[in-house]
């Protein structure tokens, strides 16, 4: 593991020294290091890159880290990593994706993750993007995300951009089945020339059945967003999803929510607001002892952490 | 001490909102500041607080010039003021709020006592997000509780602190404004038309169209503030047409 992917680490999956239970490092499309667990088996995909992970069903209470790294340009990785969560299993997934370029050319990477979970297991997937290097090629992350939830599993997804990745397309879909709940908290900051895409499309398919989906971004400079979402209630099931964004600067989002009811018990609901800081929010911190560049800051800084 | 030297305040269209303001508010003491709506008191404590400029006076706090200074300076300087429409922040919490007026860390006995002040348990609401979840009391008590945190002021400014606050909590205010004043040396300046305000006031100053019409303390000011007898005194800046029997 060279420096730039420990650097990166400890920023994307809070690497210290080591990972403590199942990992997998990628590093520049090539494995880094490994370890499975007694719960938790990784093993390399024979057809294509990437990884399959079996939680076995029951397992409490671990992590299991998967981050990729990509440390220089010219590189284009793919990959396609595939989570099997036994039933009753209740786990953290950590896959937090770096890019990193010094010179002109390009780094991206691009993880196909899909989910399949069994009987009432849970998932908290945490991932983190940021884009790092001197170098003028783009820096992107294209991540996909297929998620497929039996009856009463629950996967709680934590996303965030914060800075340095030119480009991303991120694209998330789901299918839920009984009971089954999905919990989006997505937060993304975008500056300069940096343009952001998200595309979500969940499908409630089973009774009772929830999805809660909150995105807040902040668009500085000239960067650009973009937010699409599509939320199918297709029996009785409800359905959250709120798009919150600041601007700054020249910043510009563009927000196209999408709900569709299939049933007259389908319950959906869709917030937005999209505009600069308030300025009584600015004056009220200043009143604070804050100048105006500490209270825009920490307006940001709790605006995304939420 | 807090000083205003011949202040006056136009809005940008023209509109003179102050007309020659000058008053002192002392430390140690309560003072309020009463008056019909449109008179000009909520404008006076933006411009104490530096969230707007006058157009000519000056402004002393312990005999420095401070008309200048911005909203910023003034904070730091040890003005406090708390809003009469509570700000709403998506994402900060009660706990961050309050961290940020105190200007440190605070442990949760500091912020259960700060928010004890104004009627509220931090077990319940030091998490929470000061945004549209909170009722507009919650919001008013919070806003309170922001000023009520800071360290080092010299001058509090509460600006309406009454309004939307339950019966229950405002007794609660009430002994805490009394005890700041028993305990503390800062002036205090309240903006209130509360009668329970007035009453545990040191002095009370009636401002009406942009003018102070009277100042005193309550024995003084409380019989006429209304209207006296003849309605000759009548604070509110009229003088009114007393009808009489003969008439």
């Amino acid at each position: 593991m060279n420096d730039i992917t420990k650097s990166m680490l400890g920023v994307i999956s809070d690497f210290k020294f080591d990972f403590k239970g199942a990992f997998n490092i990628r590093e520049d499309s090539s494995c880094a290091g490994r370890q499975s667990s007694p719960n938790i088996q990784i093993d390399s995909k024979t057809d294509r890159p990437g990884l399959d992970i079996h939680i076995k069903p029951g397992t409490k209470g671990e992590t299991v880290y998967i981050p990729a790294c990509v440390t220089h340009g010219n590189v284009d990785d793919l990959v396609y990593n595939d989570f099997y969560v036994g039933e009753g299993a209740d786990v953290i997934i950590v896959a937090g994706c770096g890019v990193h370029t010094d010179n002109e050319e390009e780094a991206r990477h691009n993880g196909i993750h899909r989910f399949f979970m069994e009987k009432n297991s849970k998932v908290l997937y945490k991932e983190k993007h940021i884009g790092t290097g001197t170098g003028t090629g783009a820096k992107k992350i294209d991540p996909v995300t297929d998620a497929e939830l039996d009856e009463g599993a629950v996967l709680e997804m934590d996303t965030v951009q914060i800075s340095g990745v030119d480009e991303t397309t991120r694209t998330t879909r789901a299918k839920l089945a009984f009971n089954a709940k999905l919990i989006i908290r997505e937060r993304i900051m975008t500056d300069g020339n940096e343009k952001a895409k998200t595309d979500f499309e969940v499908s409630m398919d089973g009774e009772d059945s929830g999805v809660d989906l909150v995105s807040r971004s902040v668009a500085k400079g000239n960067s650009y967003q973009e937010y699409h979402s599509v939320i199918k209630g297709n029996c009785r099931c409800t359905g959250h999803s709120e798009c919150d964004a600041i601007l700054i600067g020249s910043g510009k989002v563009n927000a196209a929510p999408e709900l569709y009811a299939g049933d007259l018990d389908a319950s959906l609901i869709h917030e937005a607001a999209i505009g600069k800081i308030a300025g009584e929010q600015i004056t009220k911190l200043r009143t604070l002892g804050l100048t105006e560049e500490e209270a825009e800051a920490k307006i940001i800084e709790g605006f995304l952490k939420a | 001490m807090l000083e205003l030297k011949n202040i006056k305040w136009s809005i940008p269209d023209g509109g003179e909102i102050l007309k020659d303001i000058s008053l002192t508010i002392p430390d140690g003491q309560l003072t309020v500041i009463t008056g019909p709506n449109g008179g000009g008191k909520t404008s006076l404590a933006k411009l104490i607080a530096g969230l707007e400029k006058p157009d000519s006076g000056k402004i002393l706090l312990d005999g420095k010039d401070i008309t200048d200074w911005d909203i910023t300076e003034r904070a730091k300087s040890g003005i406090g003021y708390a809003f009469q429409q509570p700000v709403r922040f998506k994402g900060l919490t009660v706990r961050d709020l309050l961290e940020l007026a105190a200007g440190e860390e605070m442990s949760e006995d500091g912020m259960c006592e700060v928010l004890g002040e104004v009627g509220l348990c931090a077990n319940d609401y030091i998490d929470r997000e000061v945004d549209a979840s909170l009722s507009g009391g919650e919001s008013k008590r919070i806003e309170i509780a922001t000023v009520l945190a800071r360290k080092n002021v010299k001058v509090l400014v509460f600006d309406e602190p009454e309004a939307g606050i339950d019966l229950w909590s405002f007794t609660g205010l009430i002994d805490a404004f009394q005890r700041l004043k028993k305990n503390h040396n800062e002036a205090l300046l309240i903006i209130s038309h509360q009668e329970r305000i007035l009453d545990i006031a040191d002095r009370i100053v009636v401002i009406a169209n942009g003018q102070i019409r009277t100042e005193g303390t309550k024995e003084e000011i409380l019989p006429t503030l209304l209207s006296d007898e003849k309605g000759a005194r009548c604070p509110l800046g009229k003088d009114r047409k007393v009808v009489t029997d003969n008439e």
